[in-house]
């Protein structure tokens, strides 16, 4: 089993707490993981991105090769695109639908969607919109893990108690809010309709 | 059960669990999240490890050079650049040698993800004439620390041991090991080899060039390093974390004749066999093309070995899988670019910094001084050069906004501004002052101080509460010595104070003084009572 995952989004909005759970379930499955990540000047406000490889056999190169994502698992419409080179033939798009425009010469949101929606493969939900209803907006990241999860060969139990796991520092609150988002995705995926855009 | 660690933390691990009486460092990306592990780390504080952040890189290694000379084992950390500023006691304690373990631990940054250059640290190891020794993955990274304190203390030598940027930013499962005991204090027999005046000198650097043959011989035996000699038509020299990505592309079940480089000096004899065994060599290697250069100078220009000087390879930039499949001629596919639709997205300030509110009462007064005369510096306000603000024109080397302002200031220009943060100011900037002060140069700088290390992820800056006094004690006149808050209310009065100060013809510095707004309230707090207690 070889999975290849690049997260995206824009530095600091918490695209390592995805990697984090995806490590640790896969850890408790026994599996090989690499995940390279990115620290330094882009983490304030520019692109970021971590390239997840998990795998039952020995995984050499911490980046994964172009040509060769199974998802890219975003939390930003454009950061999605930014890393189409990697993506495989048929690999999976996940995306939030809520942009981040912080910079002048954003494009145009509906031109964005409608990109995306050239590759077959993708998923689009407003999964910060979703998140607020439950109770806080940041917990888009877990409706958007959720989501992927139902393409990835990882068990729905290994990721949960990940979840259980990590969030256990912050309070039982957090950690319920985030299985809700967790669920909440994986509700959105199987029940998924196409994503219409309105402004 | 595996620890999930970055490769930075895999070393940190694995010096704590070699034994080390300290850790000295100043932050830098990619070097910075080693440091921190050990600072975080509950065996570390149990066991009395020091890892304070020191005020730059020379003050950090000549401190780890003091605790090997107590005989107990020290590790100094940074990024490459930072090497150049501890380039001085780097090369001399090579020539002293070492008493207790002693591990200088770089982290290069190729592809400059977060520097000024792409420099190659293993250049300065061979410089120095010391072991290098270059990690391929985390459980490596963790398995050198053991062996590099015990090389540095058979040889009585400092290790270099280099990282870079994919490695020290990547995770994966590592295997710890059991922990051995810290060295307890053993003074040096002879301290005469530690009193570099040049009779002595001579001596330690004869002693230095004859450890040159010990050195080979341990890289041809290193367990590091590794020769597979199969397919003969081509041979792979590669190093570090080029062999990840060579093993990605030819895959376990290979037969490709490989030599695998994880120690220097170059393993002579293994270098020679495959050369002789193979038709072609080709020599992979992130950084500058170090192997391939020496092995021209073994073999004389040679058409056999190719690599990045031959073309083969770029020159500039981090290699990626791609890139070395494409050399050893198996990346087929053609590869997709990045959609048009997408624009390129800048790290820039965040909302409410105020570096901003300093730029912006730069920014006004241009049209007064010219567009020319913004010196910069290295922290997050090094962004002030990139649009919208536009307002610094240039950026070299730690502390170089103030003397490159006074300069240009000699050289006849007027209203010459520098722009410093707290934590470069420490590391590089006050000597530069002190020349200023010493001439009463006509500049005006301007220190951007927001309590913390902000740009490697807020560290604490050896600087707080400490900076008008620094300036006043290196003979700054009260008189041009300002104090304001950066707040975009305070914007008028600001721009007053800036522009009577580069009115005035001699060494004016404006301190303004405003917390990074990304740290914690908690942080805050801690702060305003630590500055508290110092004044
Ligand atoms: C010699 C050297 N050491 C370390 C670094 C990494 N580095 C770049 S900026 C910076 C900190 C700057 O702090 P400060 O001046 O307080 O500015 P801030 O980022 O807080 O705005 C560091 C450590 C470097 N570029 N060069
Ligand atoms: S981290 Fe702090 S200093 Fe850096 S840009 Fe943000 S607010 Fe400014």
């Amino acid at each position: 089993m070889n999975i290849n995952i690049i997260l995206s989004g824009v530095g600091g909005q918490g695209i390592l707490t995805i990697a984090a759970v995806l490590d640790t379930a896969a850890l408790s499955e026994n599996l090989n993981i690499k995940q390279s990540e990115v620290h330094g000047m882009s983490q304030r406000g520019g692109a970021v991105q971590s390239h997840v490889r998990i795998s039952d056999s020995e995984i050499y190169s911490d980046l994964i090769p172009e040509g060769k994502a199974d998802m890219i698992l975003s939390v930003e419409p454009m950061e999605l695109l930014r890393y189409i080179p990697y993506l495989k033939k048929d690999g999976w798009l996940v995306t939030d639908s809520k942009s981040f425009e912080n910079i002048l010469d954003y494009p145009k949101r509906d031109a964005l969607y409608k990109q995306i929606k050239t590759y077959k493969n993708h998923i689009i939900i407003n999964a910060t919109s979703e998140a607020k209803k439950i109770g806080n907006s940041k917990a888009a990241n877990m409706i958007l893990l959720g989501a992927a999860s139902t393409l990835l060969p990882l068990s729905k139990e290994s990721l949960t108690e990940a979840i259980k796991k990590l969030f256990a520092r912050k309070s039982e609150k957090i950690v319920k809010l985030n299985l809700e988002a967790f669920e909440k995705g994986i509700e959105r995926a199987q029940n998924y309709t196409e994503f219409v855009y309105c402004d | 059960m595996k620890n999930l660690v970055l490769g930075n933390e895999a070393l940190a691990q694995g010096a704590i669990d070699a034994g080390i009486s300290g850790v000295y460092a100043y932050p830098g990306t990619p070097s910075t999240e080693i440091t921190e592990y050990i600072q975080k780390s509950k065996t570390a504080k149990s066991l009395g490890i020091h890892s304070t952040w020191s005020v730059n890189e020379k003050t950090a290694m000549e401190a780890a050079l003091g605790m090997s000379y107590t005989g107990k084992r020290a590790m100094v950390v940074m990024k490459h650049v930072g090497l150049n500023v501890a380039s001085d006691v780097f090369m001399n304690m090579a020539v002293s040698g070492i008493n207790g373990g002693l591990v200088v631990v770089v982290a290069d940054d190729p592809s400059m993800h977060s520097s000024q250059n792409e420099q190659d640290s293993r250049f300065y190891g061979k410089f120095a004439q010391i072991p290098i020794l270059e990690p391929s993955n985390q459980q490596e990274a963790y398995n050198m620390m053991h062996y590099a304190f015990d090389l540095s203390e058979e040889l009585q030598l400092p290790i270099l041991l280099r990282m870079v940027t994919r490695l020290s930013h990547s995770r994966s499962g590592v295997t710890f090991k059991e922990r051995r005991m810290q060295n307890g204090m053993q003074l040096p027999v002879d301290t005469k080899r530690f009193a570099l005046i040049p009779a002595f000198a001579r001596e330690q650097y004869e002693t230095l060039v004859n450890k040159k043959s010990l050195l080979v011989d341990s890289s041809e035996v290193s367990k590091f390093n590794k020769l597979e000699l199969k397919d003969p038509s081509i041979g792979v020299i590669c190093s570090g974390i080029a062999y990840n990505y060579v093993m990605e592309n030819i895959g376990e079940d290979n037969d490709y004749s490989i030599l695998k480089i994880s120690q220097y000096p170059m393993p002579k004899d293994q270098i020679k066999a495959l050369y002789d065994y193979c038709k072609m060599v080709l020599i992979i290697e992130e950084g500058y093309p170090f192997i391939e250069e020496i092995l021209h100078d073994y073999f004389e220009e040679n058409p056999k070995i190719i690599g990045k000087l031959s073309g083969d390879l770029p020159f500039t930039g981090e290699l990626t899988p791609n890139i070395v499949g494409k050399a050893l001629g198996l990346t087929r596919h053609i590869d997709e670019g990045i959609p048009s639709i997408v624009s390129g997205r800048p790290p820039q300030l965040c909302d409410g910094c105020g570096h901003t509110d300093m730029f912006n009462a730069i920014n006004e007064l241009i049209p007064e001084i010219g567009d020319k005369n913004v010196f910069g510096d290295i922290g997050c306000y090094a962004l002030g050069a990139l649009p919208p603000l536009n307002s610094i024109n240039t950026l070299i080397d730690m502390g170089a906004s103030i003397t490159m302002a006074k300069g240009a200031a000699d050289a006849g220009m007027e209203g010459a501004i520098a722009i410093i943060g707290d934590s470069t100011f420490t590391h590089s900037g006050m000597t530069g002052l002190l020349d200023a002060v010493y001439e009463n140069t006509p500049i005006t700088v301007i220190i951007s101080d927001n309590s913390a290390v902000a740009m490697t992820g807020a560290q604490d800056s050896s600087a707080l509460g400490r900076i008008k006094s620094i300036c006043l004690g290196i003979g700054v006149d009260p008189e041009h010595l300002k104090m304001v808050v950066p707040l975009r209310k305070n914007h008028k009065e600001i721009v007053n104070i800036l522009r009577e100060e580069l009115n005035y013809k001699g060494v004016s510095v404006i301190i303004a003084q405003r917390a990074c707004v990304r740290l914690s309230s908690d942080k805050k707090e801690e702060i305003r009572q630590k500055i508290a207690l110092i004044n």
